[in-house]
């Protein structure tokens, strides 16, 4: 699709992060540890709805949804209440959830927020609080099964809803702006986004003229944007989308298909849960959050270029995954060449690893190796075209960066022999050394004779040093 | 056989009749020293007890054993009460005489023809009836008052925060609170001070100082400010039930106190901003009892859809249903700010009115019902005339305000109440008072 293609293009996302640096769940105190674990074991009365049990709000929930509000440059609310969502299905053990609202009298967490990104900024409409669900399982298809298991371990599992005003222009908007969000709640440390669906997308878009169409169900980041693709072109197809509806997207098939036309949010019969005061937030509590909150990705992104000198564009990657980032800086800790090692880490490194499918945590390298391979390159005792040779190496086999160097200056012709090999060369050649001394480019010459007669195993850079000498 | 096995026998034979318990416990001794040592408690039906049958007088948890105690019950058992069995009540407290049970009804030990109150009339019959020392009940718009009333003892719905609500099956969670009953004043002082416990378990538990009521049973009456809202002798007041309140009204003013009549306009919008919003909060709260975890189980179903229809519907009784569908229309969209947002704002002018009261006076006094305790049957088909019976009781509910019924008198030889409202966490003045409405009253509760 050609860029214009996206005219008249707004899109909306709804995230759901899980707070998974939580050791509880949202409101009781059962593990919240719940993925691997076998079915309906993490349980209590509160998490399974028993009659006559009461919800008690986890504090680190709340800790960690004003963070994340603070983070997005959103408002913290000082009086921020729970509502309960009606619906009757069989995930949800009080047949309501808790969660918040924005009508009636009530107030999410957090509000009008914005987040930068280098395709434009996206306000965030709110942040809300709310339960997980537990967790239907089928026999073999959801059609064909006869039977419906529900594991409830991860029922009331703590979530934060981070709701986005239509300001996404484009998919590939969309996926930059979730990955700012995936690297902002790592930076802050509440949601690990590599576990297996900790955070979610659902997403609506509508075109010009159309009614605005709601997507569920998307798996992943890199899921959203085929799947937006995919949902643009089929209402460009249709002539924009003529009812307001959710529709399912099937990774399997990569289309999206019609779940139901769409309930208003009047259906969930919302109102304020009477077992949950309101939380009277003050502004110092706030205060104590926004001083203590760590380096967030823009601000780094600032530091990056302004004091380490990093072009926008590598900065930009490196900061995107929060582990990428401290990972180069570890290795500027060891050896401070930012230009050489940020663009190993970027290109040729990240490069591997999306082509092999490998996250960046499992990189076999570690920064202290990288590092030494930089070092090597400052103390030109290799040029870079070899380092990155060593490097390449060592990714695709698995041999260490340590090894790889140690055999290559094994090689090479120490620098205590080249003067000898020099001076042998440049008795042989009279004529070039005059040359040289006459035309810069002439000694390329004397600098291909000595390589041919150590056979290509002489530093390079070294014997040019050596050569320019022997010119004065 | 000891003492109490022989006591536990009478009381089942006598429950054949009165109908005061759905379960009987197995009386297993309580060694623990305190309070209530020696003392024999009915328990609403509505309170989970671990390991005992706890129904809430409904077909739907026919069969449910709750794996926990309230907190209230845990507190009962370390002060040494002997926890006699769970108390008859209208299906999930929602109703005003106790016929509303899955378990028959309940009947007024001063007449067997006639109700006892509710929805804690089992409770309330259990003590008048000598089946139990002393009760517990659960208040949302008056369910303990009114059977206190009805059946002649004292019932005492205290402060929203002040016991916790942690296994209490909710009917209306934001108006009610668990309360003691008992045949006078100071055993339900006694048992108040042992319930009300603070609970990190219910967030709208409220951690106040405790306070010993039974040694303010005592103080001095005089000059204390007693406000008589003119709307509580309305339509429909029986004027026995009038005169029989007002002179006991006028024996606390020859005792010292200060006696003002006043008006509280709002007070006529109570009984509607109540049922609003008890049958929306019990639209939600009941939404849990689908079959599938516990409870009522119709067999399989061709999807989950039709077997939680299916099981609420043989589940629920009647009265139930009607309540949670009330409650769903008046929560829907569209309807919403016409009842819910409207019975809400209802709510906060009778609480600030309340308040403005509370200023100027120690406590509001009227009486608890409209009229004498009516016949079994009598109001089942009228629903309506039914919920009107709670026009005295539920402005404290709404306002979350401390509310006490003492009996006052008789007449045709049935008990009528004297109810006391004072203002938030003021237990204390609703006790006292009560104390000296037992010593001028001119009779003893037997």
């Amino acid at each position: 699709m050609l860029s214009n293609d996206f005219d008249g293009v707004k899109i909306g996302l709804e995230i759901h992060c899980q707070l998974t640096a939580l050791n509880t769940k949202m409101f009781c105190n059962c593990s919240s540890d719940y993925r691997g674990k076998p079915p309906n074991t993490l349980l209590c009365t509160v998490c399974t709805g028993l009659p006559g049990a009461l919800p008690v709000l986890n504090k680190r929930a709340l800790e960690a949804a004003i963070k994340i509000g603070l983070a997005l440059n959103c408002k913290i609310s000082n009086n921020s209440n729970f509502f309960r969502k009606n619906y009757f299905y069989p995930d949800s053990p009080k047949n309501y959830q808790i969660t918040q609202y924005d009508k009636a009298g009530g107030e999410a967490i957090a509000n009008n927020g914005t987040v930068e990104t280098n395709l434009g900024s996206v306000r965030i409409t709110r942040i809300q609080m709310e339960e997980d669900p537990g967790k239907l399982q089928y026999e073999g298809s959801i059609t064909t099964s006869s039977n419906t298991l529900i594991d409830y371990n991860r029922a009331g599992i703590s979530l934060v809803e981070i709701v986005t005003e239509p300001d996404i222009v484009s998919p590939k908007h969309a996926r930059e702006f979730l990955n700012t969000i995936q690297s902002i709640v790592e930076t802050i440390g509440e949601c690990d986004s590599k576990l297996d669906g900790s955070m979610r997308a659902d997403a609506n878009v509508s075109i010009s003229d159309g009614r605005r169409v709601e997507i569920k169900n998307i798996s992943s980041f890199k899921e959203v944007e085929r799947a937006l693709n995919f949902e643009i072109t089929r209402q460009k197809t249709i002539q924009a989308a003529s009812k307001m509806e959710t529709r399912h997207w099937d990774d399997v098939r990569r289309v999206t298909v019609t779940l139901r036309v769409k309930e208003d949010e009047e259906g969930y019969r919302y109102f304020p849960d009477p077992d949950l005061p309101p939380m009277n937030i003050s502004e110092n509590y706030i205060d104590e959050f926004r001083q203590s909150l760590p380096e967030l990705p823009d601000k780094r992104l600032k530091r990056f270029t302004k004091e380490i000198k990093l072009s926008e564009e590598i900065a930009r990657i490196l900061i995107r995954n929060k582990i990428v980032a401290d990972y180069f800086e570890e290795t500027l800790t060891h050896e401070y060449n930012p230009k050489l090692l940020s663009g190993w880490i970027a290109t040729d490194i990240m490069g591997y690893l999306n082509r092999n499918n490998v996250e960046f945590s499992d990189l076999p390298i570690e920064s202290k190796a990288l590092a030494s391979l930089a070092k090597s390159v400052s103390d030109s005792k290799i040029n870079d075209s070899t380092a990155k040779a060593i490097l390449l190496k060592s990714l695709s086999s698995g041999t260490t960066i340590g090894d790889l160097l140690k055999s290559e200056l094994d090689n090479l012709v120490s620098f205590d022999d080249l003067p000898k090999i020099i001076d042998t060369v440049i008795s042989d050649n009279p004529k070039a050394l005059e040359d040289a001394k006459n035309d810069s480019q002439a000694i390329h010459f004397l600098i291909g004779q000595v390589m041919k007669v150590t056979k290509g195993r002489a530093n390079h850079s070294k014997v040019k040093e050596l050569i320019e000498t022997k010119l004065k | 056989m000891s003492q109490l096995s022989s006591q536990f026998e009478e009381i089942k034979e006598k429950n054949q009749t009165i109908n005061a318990y759905i379960t009987f416990s197995d009386l297993s001794d309580n060694t623990s020293n305190g309070k209530l040592s020696g003392k024999t408690i009915a328990i609403k039906d509505t309170i989970s007890t671990a390991g005992l049958r706890t129904t809430c007088a409904s077909k739907m948890l026919e069969n449910y054993i709750p794996p926990f105690d309230a907190h209230v019950v845990s507190l009962l058992k370390n002060q040494g009460a002997t926890i006699l069995g769970k108390a008859n009540c209208d299906e999930f407290a929602m109703g005003s005489s106790t016929e509303h049970s899955a378990f028959g009804v309940t009947r007024n030990p001063h007449d067997l023809e006639r109700v006892p109150g509710g929805s804690s009339g089992g409770s309330a019959a259990a003590v008048a009836g000598n089946l139990a020392d002393l009760a517990l009940g659960s208040d949302t718009g008056g369910s303990i008052r009114c059977p206190a009333s009805f059946c002649g003892i004292v019932g005492l719905k205290p402060t929203y925060g002040l016991v916790s609500r942690y296994g209490l099956i909710a009917y209306g969670n934001s108006l009610e609170q668990i309360g003691p009953m008992a045949k006078n004043v100071h055993d339900c002082a006694l048992l108040l001070e042992c319930i009300s416990d603070y609970d990190n378990r219910d967030a709208t538990c409220v951690n106040t100082k405790k306070i010993k009521y039974t040694e303010h049973l005592d103080d001095d009456i005089s000059n204390m400010k007693i406000a008589v809202p003119k709307e509580f002798f309305g339509t429909g007041t029986d004027p026995k039930v009038e005169e029989t309140v007002r002179n006991t009204i006028d024996k606390l003013a020859s005792e010292g106190a200060i006696v003002e009549e006043i008006n509280i306009e709002s007070i006529k919008y109570s009984l509607a901003a109540y049922y609003i919003i008890a049958m929306s909060e019990a639209s939600s709260n009941l939404a849990r009892f689908d079959g599938l975890r516990y409870g009522l189980h119709t067999g399989k179903s061709k999807d989950w859809n039709e077997l939680f229809s299916n099981n609420r519907k043989s589940g629920f009784g009647f009265e139930v249903k009607r309540r949670i569908m009330l409650g769903t229309f008046a929560l829907s969209s569209g309807y919403f700010d016409e009842y819910y947002i409207k019975a809400q704002k209802v709510r906060s002018i009778i609480t600030n009115d309340f308040k403005k009261i509370f200023d100027k006076f120690d406590a509001i006094v009227g009486p608890t019902m409209p009229t004498l305790p009516f016949k079994l049957g009598e109001k089942l088909t009228n629903p309506l005339s039914m919920y009107m019976s709670d026009i005295d009781t539920v402005s404290a509910n709404l306002a979350g305000i401390p509310s006490i019924s003492v009996p006052c008198g008789y007449s045709d030889n049935l008990p009528i109440g004297i109810q006391i409202m004072s203002s938030h966490f003021e237990e204390k003045t609703l006790l006292n008072l009560g104390s000296k409405i037992e010593q001028i009253r001119g009779f003893d509760v037997e």
